[in-house]
Parts: C-alpha cells; sequence; structure tokens
C-alpha cells in the first residue's frame, strides 16, 4: 500500500465535515430522547387549572385540594384572623412579600391575596417540603405568645400567619408559596389561572 | 452482487403474497375502499363532528386526548368544548364514553369496542366498508345485517342518512350486489363523504403521529443523505492509497 | 514512525493506568484487515450499531413502559400519543428489531459464501450462533412486552411448545410462565429478562466474537489468509489498517443503512403488517384467539419447520435441530477452500436451494396451513438438513460406493417417513414431493461420478479483491 502524496488538505476537510455533519446528526437524534423525558401531554394535563366551589365556604373554614400535584388550601378568614395579619409586620422574615418568587405580583400585598377575605396558598411548608397544620384559634398561645394562629410545620417548627407570611425564628426562609389563581365569579376560584388583566408567565 | 440482487428480488415477490389474500374476501367489498387522506383537516373535522353525534354514545376512543385532537385539527379549544365535548369532562381528558359496558351489555348483547385502534388493527377498509354495507335482513334483531361484519349487533345508526339497502343474491345463491330500495335524507355521494369523512377521522385517531411523522421524515433523510454522500467521498478519498 | 511520547496531557494519565493507547494501536490503527472486504463487509458492523440503537431506544421506553398486564398495552399507547416523540423512540425499536434480523441474517450468510467459520474462526463462529440464539431469546420476550394479541397468542404458541419434551414438559412450562397460563407474571418477568439479563449476555457475546475475531483476524471473499504473506516488519502485504480505511468504509454502509432505516421509520413503520403486526393493536384476550397466529417474520422460517411435522414433539425436535446443526457447521463442512468463488458448482447450487428454501420457509410460515402449503413446507424443511448433508458429502472427494451409499442413507429417511404418511388422500403430492427431492439428491450425490460439476478451482495465494 503507498501513499504518493495524499492530499492532505482535501482529507482534513472531508474528515472535519464528516465529523461535523455526523457530530450535529448525533445531537440531532439524542433530541428526541431527551424530550421524551419532558413532562408528557398525560402530565401537563393533569396539570391543567382546577375550578373550586366556595359558596359553602364558612368563616375559618378550610377547603383542601389537589393542583399539579400539590396540596392547596383555600380558607375563608375571620374578621379576628384579618387582624392579627395587621399587627405582626415586625415579627416577620419578609413581611413586605419582597420575595417574588412566592407570590403572582397580584398577591404582594397585606393580605397576600386577590380579596381579604380569602386566602389560596400552597400547603408546602418552605423550608423542606412538609405539610403544616391549620391553626384558626387566634387565643391559642400554646406555641408562643407572639403566635396569633395560622400554620404551624411539626417537622421543624416552623410558623406562618394567616396570609402565610413566615416567623422570625423559623427553620424556613420564605413565606408560604401563593398560587396563581383567579375568580371566575364571586363564588367560583381557578386555581392555576391568572386574572385576565394581570397577564404573566405561569410557566 | 448477483446473489444479494436474487435475494432482493425475492423478498419483494414474498411480499405481494399479501396482495393474494386481499382477494380472500367477499368481491363485492373490495368495491368499498375510502379515499383516505388525513392531510384534510376539512373532512378530520367532518368526521370529528360525525362522530361525536353519532358514535361516541356507545363508542369510546380511549386513547385520544381532546386537546390533542383540538390542536392537530385546527380547532380552537373553546369552541371545541362547546360544540364536541357533551359532557363534563375537561379539554386535557380522552374520549371514554358514558355508558357503562355493564348497560351496553344488557341492552345489545355485546360491548361496543373502543376504536381508538380500529384502524390499524382491522383497518380502514373495514370501517368503510362496515359504514356502507348494511342490508335489511328480517331474521336479525336489530334489522339489518352487514356485509364487513356479518352477523353485528351494531344498529345501523345511519340508516337515516343512507336509506335501505338490500342484499341481490345471483343464481348460486353468492352475494352479488347491494340495492337501494329506500332513500334516506343524503344522496349517495354525500352518503359516501359522510362515512368517508368518518373512516378518515378514525385513521387519524388511530395515530395521530402520522401527521407529523411524514414531514419530519423527509428533512431526516435529507440530512442523512447529504451525511451519506460526504462519507462516501472521504472513503474515496482516503482509498486512493490502496490498490 | 516515532513512539508517542508516554504521558501527553489526560491520555497519558489515563494510558499509564488503562492501555488505551496500546488498545487503539492493536484494534484499530495497526489491526490489519484484508483490503478487499466487499459488500458482505457491512453487516457485521451494522449489527453493532443495531444493538447500540436497540440498547439506547429500549432505555427510554423503558422510562414510560408499565410492565403490568393491566397496564401494558395502555402503556404503549401512552408512549404513542403522550409522551414527547415517543411514537419516535417506539418506532425505532420496533424497527431496528426488524433490522437487526435482516442484518445479523445477512451477516451468517457472508460466513456461508465465504467460509468464514472454518479453522481458525470455528470459536468466531460459536460465539456468534450463540448471539443469534441470545437474540431470538430477546425478540420473542421483547415482544410480550406490548401484551396485545399476537403478543399473547404468540407466547402462548411457543411456551407450549416446551411442555412436548418429554416428562418435563408440562412443568417446565408452568415454571416459565410462572402460571398456568400466560399472565402477570410472564409479563414482568420477561420484561426483566428482556431489559437487563438478556442485554448483558448480548453484549458479553459480542465482547468475545470480536475478541475471537481480532485473535485470528478477518477471512475475506477470497478465503485467503492475508497472515500467510507479510513484509518484512511483519504487515500482511494484502493488509490495510482498519483505521481509517474501513472506519470510514462503515461510515458509508451506516449512512445508507440508516436512509433504509429512516425511510422505513418515518414512512412504513408498519411495513405491511410484517414488523408492527395489525393483531397486536388489539389487547390481549385469553378468550378469544385471532384469526391466525403467526410469529414475526424473522421466526417464520422455523416455524414452518415446526409446523411441517404434525407431531408435536417431533416439530419441536425438528426445530430445536434446525437451529442446533448451525452450531456444528465448522465440522459439517470440511473443505479446506473457504470461499464460493473457488469451490464447485455443486456447493453453489446447494448454498442457493438452501438460501431460496430458507425464504420459501419463512414465506409459508406467514400464511395459514393448507395441504399444498403443508407439502411445501415438509419438502422444503427436508431441504434444509439435505444442505447440511450435501455440505458434509462435499468436503471431499467421495468414491462411488460412498456416494451410493450416502444418497441411499438420505433417501430412505425421506421415503420411510413418506411410506407411514401416505394415504389415498396425499398420495399424489407426496410422490410429487417425493420425486423432486429424489431427483435433487441423486442429481447433488452421483453427479460428481460422472460430470465435472464438481471441480473445484485452485484457491489464489493473494487476494484478488
Amino acid at each position: 500500500m503507498s501513499n504518493d502524496n495524499p492530499d492532505n488538505s482535501r482529507r482534513k476537510f472531508l474528515t472535519g465535515s464528516l465529523t461535523f455533519v455526523g457530530g450535529t446528526g448525533a445531537a440531532a437524534t439524542l433530541w428526541p430522547f431527551l424530550s421524551s423525558m419532558a413532562p408528557s401531554n398525560k402530565a401537563k394535563a393533569a396539570g391543567a387549572p382546577v375550578k373550586v366551589d366556595i359558596s359553602g365556604l364558612k368563616e375559618g373554614e378550610k377547603i383542601d385540594l389537589i393542583w399539579r400535584k400539590k396540596p392547596i388550601w383555600i380558607v375563608k378568614r375571620s374578621k379576628d384572623m384579618l387582624e392579627s395579619i395587621d399587627t405582626n409586620d415586625a415579627k416577620h422574615k419578609d413581611p413586605l412579600s419582597e420575595n417574588l418568587e412566592q407570590q403572582p405580583d397580584f398577591a404582594k400585598n397585606k393580605y397576600r391575596s386577590l380579596k381579604p377575605e380569602i386566602l389560596v396558598l400552597e400547603g408546602v411548608c418552605t423550608h423542606l417540603g412538609c405539610n403544616p397544620a391549620y391553626k384558626p384559634d387566634t387565643t391559642d398561645t400554646s406555641l408562643g405568645k407572639d403566635f396569633k394562629g395560622g400554620f404551624f410545620c411539626a417537622c421543624h417548627g416552623s410558623k406562618f400567619d394567616f396570609a402565610g407570611k413566615v416567623s422570625n425564628g423559623s427553620p424556613a426562609g420564605a413565606n408560604l408559596k401563593v398560587p396563581p389563581y383567579r375568580f371566575e365569579n364571586e363564588n367560583t376560584i381557578i386555581v392555576g389561572e391568572l386574572p385576565a388583566n394581570k397577564l404573566e408567565e405561569i410557566g | 452482487m448477483r446473489s444479494s440482487k436474487i435475494i432482493f428480488l425475492i423478498f419483494l415477490i414474498a411480499f405481494c403474497g399479501k396482495g393474494m389474500a386481499a382477494a380472500q374476501k367477499s368481491e363485492i367489498l373490495l368495491d368499498y375502499k375510502p379515499r383516505e387522506n388525513i392531510n384534510n383537516k376539512a373532512s378530520l373535522q367532518r368526521g370529528a363532528k360525525y362522530f361525536v353525534n353519532y358514535c361516541s354514545g356507545c363508542h369510546s376512543l380511549k386513547y385520544m386526548r381532546m386537546n390533542t385532537l383540538a390542536e392537530d385539527l385546527g380547532i380552537e379549544e373553546e369552541i371545541f368544548v362547546k360544540n364536541l365535548v357533551f359532557s363534563n369532562k375537561k379539554i386535557g381528558e380522552t374520549m371514554t364514553k358514558s355508558m357503562s359496558d355493564k348497560d351496553a351489555e344488557n341492552w345489545f348483547g355485546a360491548i361496543p369496542p373502543d376504536l381508538s385502534l380500529t384502524a390499524r388493527s382491522k383497518g380502514s377498509d373495514y370501517i368503510y366498508s362496515l359504514l356502507n354495507t348494511y342490508y335489511i335482513d328480517n331474521s336479525s334483531i336489530t334489522g339489518y345485517n352487514n356485509l364487513a361484519y356479518p352477523n353485528t349487533s351494531m344498529p345501523h345508526i345511519l340508516a337515516k342518512l343512507q336509506g335501505e339497502q338490500k342484499l341481490v343474491l345471483d343464481s348460486n345463491n353468492k352475494s352479488k350486489n347491494l340495492e337501494k330500495i329506500s332513500v334516506g335524507s343524503k344522496n349517495e355521494e354525500e352518503y359516501k363523504q359522510i362515512t368517508n369523512d368518518i373512516t378518515n377521522f378514525l385513521i387519524y385517531v388511530s395515530e395521530p403521529a402520522k401527521l407529523k411523522r411524514h414531514s419530519m421524515g423527509f428533512w431526516v433523510l435529507l440530512f442523512i443523505f447529504i451525511f451519506g454522500v460526504l462519507a462516501y467521498y472521504t472513503k474515496k478519498e482516503f482509498w486512493k492509497d490502496v490498490h | 514512525m516515532s513512539e508517542k511520547n508516554q504521558s501527553s496531557g489526560v491520555i497519558g494519565w489515563i494510558d499509564e493506568r488503562l492501555p488505551i493507547l496500546s488498545f487503539i494501536k492493536d484494534h484499530l490503527t495497526h489491526y490489519y484487515a484484508p483490503k478487499n472486504f466487499n459488500f458482505w463487509y457491512f453487516f457485521g458492523s451494522l449489527a453493532f450499531l443495531i444493538l447500540f440503537l436497540q440498547i439506547f431506544t429500549g432505555i427510554f421506553l423503558a422510562m414510560h413502559y408499565k410492565p403490568d398486564a393491566k397496564l401494558a398495552f395502555d402503556s404503549v399507547e401512552f408512549i404513542m400519543r403522550d409522551v414527547n416523540l415517543g411514537w419516535l423512540i417506539r418506532y425505532m425499536h420496533s424497527t431496528g428489531a426488524s433490522a437487526f434480523f435482516i442484518v445479523v441474517y445477512l451477516h451468517m450468510f457472508r460466513a456461508l459464501m465465504y467460509g468464514s467459520f472454518k479453522k481458525p474462526r470455528e470459536l468466531i463462529w460459536l460465539f456468534g450462533v450463540f448471539i443469534y440464539v441470545a437474540l431470538m431469546a430477546e425478540a420473542f420476550m421483547g415482544y410480550l412486552l406490548p401484551w396485545g394479541q399476537m403478543s399473547y397468542w404468540g407466547a402462548q404458541v411457543i411456551i407450549n411448545l416446551f411442555t412436548t419434551i418429554p416428562f418435563i414438559g408440562p412443568e417446565l412450562g408452568v415454571w416459565i410462565r410462572g402460571d398456568y397460563a400466560i399472565s402477570d407474571p410472564t409479563l414482568t418477568r420477561f420484561f426483566a429478562l428482556h431489559i437487563v439479563a438478556v442485554p448483558m449476555v448480548i453484549l458479553l457475546l459480542v465482547i468475545l466474537h470480536l475478541s475471537a475475531l481480532h485473535t485470528v483476524g478477518s477471512n475475506n471473499p477470497d478465503g485467503v489468509e492475508i497472515k500467510n504473506n507479510k513484509d518484512e516488519s511483519g504487515v500482511p502485504l494484502d493488509g490495510i489498517p482498519f483505521h481509517p480505511y474501513y472506519t470510514v468504509k462503515d461510515f458509508v454502509g451506516m449512512g445508507v443503512f440508516l436512509f433504509l432505516f429512516a425511510l422505513t421509520v418515518f414512512y412504513v413503520p408498519e411495513m405491511g403488517g410484517y414488523f408492527l403486526e395489525h393483531a397486536n393493536f388489539i389487547p390481549a384476550n385469553p378468550l378469544v384467539t385471532p384469526e391466525h397466529i403467526a410469529p414475526v417474520w424473522y421466526f417464520t422460517p422455523f416455524y414452518s419447520i415446526l409446523r411441517a411435522i404434525p407431531d408435536p414433539a417431533f416439530g419441536a425436535l425438528a426445530m430445536a435441530l434446525s437451529i442446533l446443526f448451525l452450531f456444528f457447521l465448522p465440522w459439517i463442512d470440511k473443505n479446506p477452500i473457504k470461499s464460493i468463488r473457488y469451490r464447485s458448482i455443486l456447493f453453489k447450487i446447494n448454498l442457493f436451494i438452501f438460501v431460496i428454501g430458507f425464504l420459501i420457509l419463512g414465506y409459508l410460515g406467514v400464511k395459514a396451513p393448507t395441504p399444498l402449503y403443508n407439502a411445501l413446507a415438509l419438502r422444503f424443511s427436508e431441504m434444509y438438513f439435505i444442505f447440511f448433508a450435501l455440505l458434509y458429502f462435499y468436503s471431499t472427494t467421495r468414491n462411488s460406493t460412498f456416494s451410493y451409499l450416502f444418497s441411499g442413507i438420505i433417501l430412505s429417511f425421506i421415503i420411510a417417513y413418506d411410506i407411514l404418511r401416505i394415504n389415498s388422500d396425499n398420495y399424489a403430492i407426496v410422490l410429487i414431493g417425493l420425486l423432486s427431492v429424489c431427483l435433487f439428491v441423486l442429481f447433488m450425490t452421483l453427479s460428481p461420478l460422472y460430470t465435472s460439476l464438481n471441480k473445484e478451482k485452485e484457491v489464489p495465494d493473494r487476494v484478488t479483491g
């Protein structure tokens, strides 16, 4: 086998282009496989918004539902509960809801909700993901005299008020998350959709 | 290379044997072949409408997700829900049926099968000819019989549209023809189009991916062709060394 | 040529601890393959490509598939419709399975043509036949997983074959199924075997197959040993380094293959019901047998042999023997000439009839049995075994006594079986078939005595290209 003057530049060009085309092909072939691991149509459909009827919800009552596999709470807050929110600004880590990832824009207010009397929260402790318990009694001081009721996570002791704001001294560092939601009418909440005039990417 | 060409030819001939199987069907049925075209969105939309109105009471399409259907047929979700969803189902769910299997068995003696994959398992010819070859038969419970599915317990749902046919036998008592004996609300052309639309729709339902794979395939083949040509010239260049 | 420095960066660091550089040298850049490889030599690397493809697509299918009798069928439709591009992965896997067998059959045929199973390559061949058997097991178990009508009933038929084994048969069947009929336990164990056990066995066998190959070096279309003629530095005169010449050539082969593969995946994934059978789009129903149970096309030649003999146990035995004989090929064909190019016309006829017979048996396997088809299947099954007998016969020149004796023994077996089964209904078809087979055998064994049809050509010393 003899060489006699192989055109090395042509070889380099051909090998280079072949490697490039082949590499692109391999990457393009990889794409469907990686894509197949993303949520399927079924998972996306199951993550669709949920309609909730709150016509029968009484003061102090909480409705539990599931949206995108997470527990969601809807609470009809009483006057006492709303008052307890007003008086507690200094004792919270993020009293003004400045951590923008924890609520849609419409919930960056004192009561962290569209309407003061209706609270909608994701029931997932922002520390390590446990399910906090509902503490509706504003007069119960068994968890400390500063705690005026709200939500208490038994796993590591994080405390949240009736707007989901996390107390100082809690292991959790962020307020409880407010999911996107809107009122279809006075008695119906759709969890998973934003109000029409406040467009944001839900993702 | 001679031997490989022979082998290839034999494979080809062997596949043609499949054509021989078709000839064993009843001769009349060979006249009933649909014009398949799942790229005709209008046909699919009409087919979806007919299916939901006439068939979905008994037959489910339990693998067909409604939002996929709406997207592929070019129907906006709100319009889809208004016109094609008759239950409380959300558009992300699949098209299951409302009639329970127990009731169906009591009423019809058989459970109407799910039709999501019928176009792949029994073929589009079967669906089309079933819808077109009902004929009057007083000895059957439903009053009708069917050439594609003899003695079926499925009633002739579209009888009002098609009108009625009777089976004409020849001198050897073999099926010869289907003759129209009464007129329905649609003429023959219209009825054939309706059943064709339903068939097209069911072909789509059996494999929604079919709409995408042809177009995707073109680009993939083009890319592989370019790769192959490049590989070939690279090979030729390197093999200049070899005598 | 200067030696590369011991430690050049990362590669050097690794090479001091794992001999990757010498591996590349011994098996790629300084591994010498014959320079006259032709079309038939693409299929080894293609088989390797398909193996990788099947494993890769299989992994991603297993992420979504549910190995439970109640969920399996639905999970496959879920992959086809709801998983992003799941249909593409599924079609690649189903097409890949059929492509694997096409490639492997052509790969084996190359070995038959060029004598690549002969000394010193018997072990390569043995590993190869083991791979083939493992592949058949893998495909069989994989086919149960979609839990369609054909999955269920095809498995039912094949597992019932095992129950025909004397004494242990029925219990063996129950043990394989994990139940008294094919059901959920069968599915889950086939799943475990299909995705883990058998692929590992295949990978191990492939490594052994390639190691044995690299120990002795490749055969070539002339059947000439290139190691017999080396230059001063020990490089075979007719050899070229595998890399870059055959790496680049194999890329061309892969390009052509991938084109045909993509054509199938995107335009005809069902291949008329041969790659994805129509009945398998109906969920498995133990109470309803499909009109026509046929195994997937790549099993049909052996299925024909099985069906050709009415007695289930003997049919199963014949089918087992038909695969077993492949193992012994290096000891059946002892003719020192390797390549078909230099063998006699009679050998070429023998191989040609074998291939035609194999294809016809395959075709008969998909059809429903009729008296004519059954008769054809039996005769071509007989021809299948006669092929091996004749291979042995042509191993050397035979004298007339041997020739007559040999043909007499073969024909007496065939005639004996015909006598057992002939009756007033089938006598015409039996006698016609018998006559054809007898003429063939007599022609192939006796014509060497009276003609020069068994003349062999002289094998050259160097390859001719």
